[in-house]
C-alpha cells in the first residue's frame, strides 16, 4: 500500500468495498508540550490526520463523553494516550472509553515511559490495543497504524457480508405485498436513502 | 563554492558525532532528525527549544518547592522530575536524561542537599546542551545558505 493511501472506514449504502482515502484521524493525549510536538510529527509522517489534546479530561470534551455535546467534527479512528497524567490517567481515558456504547470500538493505545509489567497487562486487560514504550519512535508508529489498519480491513469484511445479508432481506420485505414502496420492483435503487443503511451500520457496530 | 559546503557539512558532521560521543545526545535525537525534512526544516530545533522552555519552567517550580528546608514539597519536586526525565528521553537529551535519574532517588528518600545538587546539575546541563545545538544548528543554517544539503549521519 502507498503511503497515504488508506481502507475507506465508512460502508456506503451499496457496500462497495473501494479503497480511497480518508487518512486514519487520529487523537494523541498527552500532557507533556514536547511529547505532544513529538507524536503529532510521528504520525503526521506515517499519513495521519492528527489532532493533539493536553489532558483526559480534554480529550473526552473533545469527543464529547463529558456530558456536554461533542466538540469534534471529525470521527476519531484511534487514541494514543500517555498514561501517567495528572487527573485522569491514561488507564482512566481508557476506560472510559471502553464503557462508552458509542467509542469503545475506537483502538486505544497506551505509551508510558516506564516498563511496568503489571501496568501493561492491566491496560491490556482493559482493552487497549497495544502499549508503546517512551520514547516513541517511527518504527512503533508504523506498526501500530498498520495494525488499526488490518482491524478496520477485517471490521469492514465483516460488516460488508452482513450488509448484503441485510439487503437481501430487506429486498425480500420490500417486495411483499404489503410494501409501501410506490414501485413495483424491488431493486437496490428503491432503497428510501443512505441513511436506512447507515443506521443499520451503526446498529450493528454497536454489537461487535 | 562546492569546497565551501563540503567544508562545512564535514564541520556539521563531526560536531554532531562529537556530541553524541561525549554523551550529550543519543539515539532519540536521532530518530527526530529522522522527522526533518525540507517541508519542515525547523522541527528538531522547534522541538529542543520547547525542551529547553519546559526545563526553565520546571527548573524554576522545583526550586521554589526546595527552598525552605522546613516545608519541601517532595512531592512536587517528584512530579517536575518525573516530567523533565521524560521530555529530556523524547528529544535524546542524554545527559538531562541521566542527572534526572540520580534527582529521582534524592526525592526518594527525601534528601534535599541531594536535590538541590541535583537541580543545579541538571540546570547546569540544559543550559550547556542549548549552547551546543545552537552552535549545531547554526551550521546547518550555513550549510544550507550555502546552497548544501544537511548530511545524514549514522551514528554507531
Amino acid at each position: 500500500m502507498a503511503v497515504g493511501e488508506v481502507m475507506r472506514m465508512e460502508i456506503p449504502a451499496g457496500g462497495d468495498m473501494s479503497v480511497t482515502s480518508p487518512e486514519l484521524h487520529v487523537l494523541a493525549v498527552d500532557d507533556s508540550i514536547v511529547d505532544r510536538k513529538v507524536i503529532e510529527r510521528l504520525l503526521r509522517i506515517s499519513a495521519c490526520k492528527v489532532t493533539t489534546v493536553e489532558s483526559g479530561a480534554r480529550a473526552l470534551q473533545y469527543l464529547g463523553l463529558d456530558g456536554d455535546k461533542g466538540a469534534s467534527g471529525l470521527k476519531v479512528n484511534l487514541i494514543v494516550t500517555d498514561y501517567s497524567m495528572p487527573g485522569l490517567t491514561g488507564y482512566d481515558l481508557l476506560k472510559k472509553i471502553k464503557e462508552s456504547s458509542v467509542f469503545r470500538e475506537i483502538p486505544v493505545v497506551i505509551m508510558s515511559s516506564e516498563n511496568i509489567l503489571p501496568r501493561i497487562e492491566q491496560c491490556l486487560r482493559e482493552g487497549a490495543e497495544d502499549f508503546l514504550l517512551k520514547p516513541v519512535k517511527l518504527a512503533d508508529v508504523k506498526r501500530i497504524k498498520e495494525l488499526i489498519m488490518r482491524n478496520e480491513a477485517e471490521d469492514c469484511k465483516t460488516l460488508s457480508h452482513s450488509n448484503k445479508r441485510k439487503l437481501s432481506e430487506y429486498i425480500d420485505d420490500a417486495s411483499s405485498p404489503s410494501s409501501s414502496s410506490t414501485h413495483g420492483d424491488s431493486s437496490a435503487k428503491d432503497f428510501p436513502s443512505s441513511k436506512r443503511m447507515k443506521s443499520e451500520d451503526e446498529k450493528f457496530s454497536s454489537l461487535l | 563554492m562546492n569546497t565551501v559546503v563540503a567544508k562545512l557539512q564535514r564541520q556539521f558532521q563531526d560536531y554532531l558525532v562529537s556530541l553524541y560521543q561525549q554523551g550529550f545526545l543519543d539515539n532519540q535525537f536521532t530518530e527526530l532528525r529522522k522527522l526533518q525534512d525540507e517541508g519542515t526544516p525547523d522541527f528538531v530545533a522547534e522541538v529542543v527549544s520547547l525542551f529547553f522552555d519546559d526545563c526553565s519552567k520546571l527548573i524554576n517550580s522545583m526550586s521554589r518547592s526546595l527552598e525552605r528546608p522546613e516545608n519541601v514539597d517532595f512531592k512536587q519536586v517528584d512530579s517536575g522530575v518525573h516530567q523533565l526525565k521524560g521530555s529530556s528521553s523524547s528529544v535524546g537529551a542524554r545527559r538531562v536524561k541521566n542527572v534526572c535519574i540520580s534527582f529521582k532517588e534524592c526525592c526518594d528518600v527525601q534528601n534535599r542537599e541531594g536535590c538541590l545538587r541535583c537541580l543545579q546539575q541538571v540546570d547546569y546541563e540544559y543550559k550547556m546542551l542549548k549552547t551546543k545545538l545552537q552552535d549545531l544548528f547554526n551550521l546547518e543554517q550555513q550549510i544550507v545558505q550555502a546552497g548544501g544539503a544537511i548530511p545524514q549521519v549514522n551514528i554507531n
